[in-house]
């Protein structure tokens, strides 16, 4: 049950190669997050778990079953798309009792699913309005509540969220939460966005150009990263890289700091630079500092910190929290 | 989206089409091509046999070709002088706001819709007739003689006839782009000091370039093959007067039965669409690309 | 005080628009009054544009005299017939351009396109040669087919631009939800394309009801659609206005009115989406 497994899948279309070839393990009822920058081939990879596209080479396997050859609708997977992908001329209540038609359900099965699956999104009231005519959150659960009433072995999201507001995103992402908390379903969720997956995921696969660069739980990812690439990637404020003498001192290629890693004083400490512009978001200021010879760093601070532009300021790297990387980026 | 079950079912349900069109075009093109090298009349029959280049001799030094040739050019130009210029004054007029907008576009295009030999009736005996005609009337009530336009200005009425038609084409057409023109774009222009002459030569002209290249092109295209008009108002007289290339062509063969030279000239008449035909698909390709 | 201006400007204009707008109009217009004219009022001198006494002995004399409803059947047969023709073979090569391109699709649609380029006279010897060897000629049959070939690439085109714009995600969507292909089309794709379908078929009845070189060309009397019912007035049968005028009303009407519902498709269909 709900136990996905991919043997070295790759994936080409035409010359171009988009998946070089890919293990992964992803346990049932787990909430997996592929995560990376656009073009990492994650939405290739969810589509290809879906049946969507077919997969130029390896192996895909669910639930104990080979489906590397089986057709999309036979895999028991449910998927909610970008754009929510509803049927424009079906009603709330039709959208969401089309796969139990096409399951060939019965009408009082279909009732009753539907029902239910109103109730938990909050759907009850809009079953008979058209998709045209809901809010961008209410599609968005019409979009869940059509996948859930098929009970299907895995859930798979495609950037569900990227096309709501910020409020409404911070708040469709708890609903989403909550609702694997209640079916134990697995759940396989794509984004680029990494706090999404910080915030829900049991495990994070970080994809950089077809390639795994990590899997891990969020806080793995956060305080091992195994390469430079996941360490800029994972964590917000990006993470500060220092090269050439700076990092030398440390005998490495570069050294990696984390913006809240960094204790930033008037007086002392280990590198000096000049105050840039501050933002003040409250709780915390986010000071950005020209250091000599490197990009500009930036340091987050307590919220009421008192410089100002121009300021002389120095920082001292926190030692258990700084990462060493090696010319090839890999973490030492 | 793409499978291989997709992909073949695909190519399945392509194929009566293509193979429709490739048997549309490829079957009777060259036959045409094969009987344009014959000595082909119906009349005579038994008769056939190759001719080498003789028939396009034959019918490239036909005064009547030429002729025909230059009252296509004549009537082509003029169709689309008349139309581009009056649809871009009545796309700028509709695209105002006036006072039942939508009425005034249902009375300018209707003339679209009118079958070809209805409006070639119409104006030739209702409007052009020298006796009854209204033109006749309103030339008398101001003084003057009736002019019998079909007999004495043959290629110019049934230019205005074709105009008429699809001077609604055009309006439509370049209407439907100007309401496509970002009202920002034009805002800015007026904040960065244009009036509004500058506004039309430099913002509205441009944006409309690409539709008003369709217009003609798409015209050009139905125009070269102008027929009933000519067939039933002035037979393409008197003489040769309002005898364009597809007029003769269909004389040669349907009326004096000369396969042979008829295919020539049918042959011609298709390397001159498709020099237009180039440049057209090359635009809309452009289009398909964005 | 800019109020006033607007007000001005707009009332300006609109008379501007209506009296060029009934300007174009009126030998349409004028047509459909002389219709209900006597043949002497017809060719009064000064004519009466509305004062007249409305009679509709015209209608009942072209009724009567000329067979009119089988030409006005023949019409029908030709353009609907070529129409659902049309469609039947255009919806699956549309759909599969649209949804499953390749890297010839879009040469394949420009070829499309290049077919509709190809002007009548070019094919007509051997056309009118194959029609009369295979008893074709002044036939419904073979003048359904002719159409639905010339109109065939328009069909496609516009077909293939609504299908376009449904989202390709929707589709996928369905086959997730476990529809099988023939379900996909039957219950997704034609609710969501029935719009672009019933626009096609409009625009294309439109364009194959006003065809006048192969109707006038490849019909006698058997099959000839209206358009080559009204081309027999440009004999001197032809200055009896009034009946004329019925003959016309009859022939143009229920394609003036589809027309005006066509005009948005209009744009689209006879620009191969170049112009939205």
């Amino acid at each position: 049950m709900g136990h996905i497994t991919l043997k070295n899948v790759s994936k080409a279309f035409g010359e171009t190669v988009v998946i070089p070839g890919l293990d992964l393990e992803i346990n049932e009822g787990e909430f997996v997050v592929f995560v990376g920058p656009s073009g990492c081939g994650k939405s290739t990879l969810l589509r290809l778990i879906a049946g969507l596209e077919d997969i130029s080479g390896g192996a895909i396997n669910i639930a104990g079953q080979d489906m590397t050859n089986v057709g999309p609708a036979k895999r028991g997977l449910s998927m909610v798309f970008q754009s929510y992908a509803l049927y424009p001329h079906m009603s709330v209540r039709k959208n969401i009792a089309f796969p139990l038609k096409m399951a060939g359900e019965s009408q009082e099965v279909i009732d009753k699913k539907i029902a239910d699956a109103s109730r938990v999104l909050n759907l009850t009231d809009y079953l008979d309005r058209k998709p045209g005519q809901l809010s961008g959150g209410q599609r968005q659960r019409v979009a869940i509540g059509r996948a859930i009433v098929r009970s299907p072995q895995a859930f798979l999201f495609d950037e569900p969220l990227s096309n709501l507001d910020a409020a409404l995103r911070v708040n469709m992402r708890l609903e989403i939460s909550e609702l694997h908390q209640q079916l134990k379903t697995t759940m396989i969720y794509v984004t680029h966005d990494q706090v999404e997956a910080m915030t829900m995921a049991d495990k994070i696969v970080v994809l950089h150009a077809g390639r795994v660069e990590q899997v891990g739980s969020p806080l793995e990812l956060y305080h091992k990263p195994q390469n430079r690439f996941v360490a800029g990637f994972i964590g917000s404020p990006a993470m500060n890289f220092f090269e050439g003498d700076l990092a030398k001192e440390y005998d490495c290629h570069a050294i990696g700091v984390r913006p809240e890693h960094l204790r930033l004083s008037t007086d002392e400490g280990k590198w000096e630079g000049t105050v840039g512009i501050a933002e003040h978001l409250g709780s915390d200021t986010f000071v950005h500092i020209d250091v000599p010879g490197q990009h500009s760093v930036l340091v987050r601070v307590p919220g009421d910190i008192a410089v100002k532009y121009g300021d002389k300021v120095f920082m001292t790297p926190d030692a258990d929290t700084m990462h060493r990387f090696d010319g090839k980026g890999l973490h030492l | 989206m793409a499978t291989t079950q997709t992909k073949t079912a695909a190519r399945f349900m392509m194929s009566p089409a293509i193979l429709l069109l490739l048997g549309w075009m490829i079957i009777p093109l060259s036959m045409t091509i094969w009987f344009s090298f014959q000595r082909y009349n119906l009349l005579m029959p038994g008769t056939e046999e190759w001719a080498g280049w003789l028939n396009y001799r034959y019918f490239l030094t036909d005064p009547a070709f030429f002729s025909a040739m230059a009252n296509t050019l004549l009537l082509v130009g003029g169709v689309l002088f008349v139309t581009v210029v009056g649809g871009v004054l009545f796309g700028l007029l509709l695209d105002q706001a006036i006072y039942g907008q939508g009425i005034v576009r249902i009375l300018v295009i209707a003339p679209f819709f009118v079958m070809p030999t209805v409006s070639a009736l119409v104006w030739k005996n209702m409007f052009m007739n020298p006796v009854n005609g209204l033109f006749a009337w309103i030339a008398k009530l101001f003084g003057f003689a009736p002019f019998d336009f079909l007999a004495h200005a043959p290629l110019f009425s049934v230019t205005m006839i074709v105009a008429w038609s699809w001077l609604p084409f055009a309006t439509l057409i370049l209407l439907t782009a100007l309401q496509s023109l970002d009202s920002e774009q034009k805002e800015a222009a007026e904040m960065d000091g244009a009036g509004p002459v500058s506004v039309f030569i430099y913002i509205t002209l441009p944006h409309l370039a690409r539709a008003i290249t369709v217009v003609v092109l798409i015209e050009t295209i139905f125009l070269l093959s102008v027929f009933a008009e000519i067939l039933v108002t002035t037979n393409g007289g008197p003489g040769y007067d309002s005898t364009n290339l597809t007029y003769l062509v269909y004389s040669q063969a349907l009326l004096t039965f000369d396969v042979g030279g008829a295919s020539a000239g049918g042959i011609i008449a298709v390397i001159l669409a498709n020099i237009v035909a180039v440049f057209l698909v090359r635009i809309v390709g452009k289009n398909l690309e964005s | 005080m800019a109020r006033q201006i607007t007000q001005r400007r707009k009332l300006f204009f609109t008379a501007l628009a209506w009296t060029l707008g009934m300007l174009i109009f009126f030998p349409i217009l004028w047509t459909i009054l002389t219709s209900f004219k006597t043949e002497s009022e017809a060719i009064a001198s000064p004519p009466s544009l509305f004062f007249f006494s409305w009679t509709l002995e015209n209608y009942t004399e072209v009724m009567e005299r000329s067979n009119y409803f089988r030409f006005f059947m023949n019409s029908v047969v030709i353009s609907v017939g070529s129409t659902l023709l049309g469609l039947l073979i255009a919806v699956p090569a549309a759909w599969s351009m649209a949804f499953s391109p390749s890297r010839h699709t879009k040469n394949i649609l420009m070829w499309i396109l290049s077919t509709k380029m190809l002007p009548p006279v070019g094919v007509l010897v051997p056309i009118y040669l194959i029609f009369r060897d295979y008893g074709l000629l002044d036939t419904r049959t073979g003048l359904v087919i002719v159409m639905t070939l010339i109109n065939l690439p328009i069909i496609i085109w516009m077909l293939y631009t609504y299908f376009k714009e449904i989202p390709g995600e929707i589709l996928e969507a369905a086959r997730m939800d476990g529809a099988s292909l023939a379900k996909e089309i039957i219950y997704v794709l034609t609710p969501m394309a029935i719009p672009g379908i019933a626009s096609t078929m409009l625009l294309n009845v439109i364009l194959a009801w006003n065809e006048a070189f192969w109707t006038l060309n490849l019909t006698a009397a058997k099959a000839a659609p209206l358009t080559a019912f009204i081309a027999s007035y440009s004999s001197p049968e032809g200055l009896f206005y009034a009946k004329l005028s019925a003959a016309s009303t009859m022939a143009i009407a229920p394609i003036l009115i589809m027309g005006w519902f066509s005009q948005k498709q209009l744009v689209r269909g006879l620009t191969f989406g170049a112009v939205k």
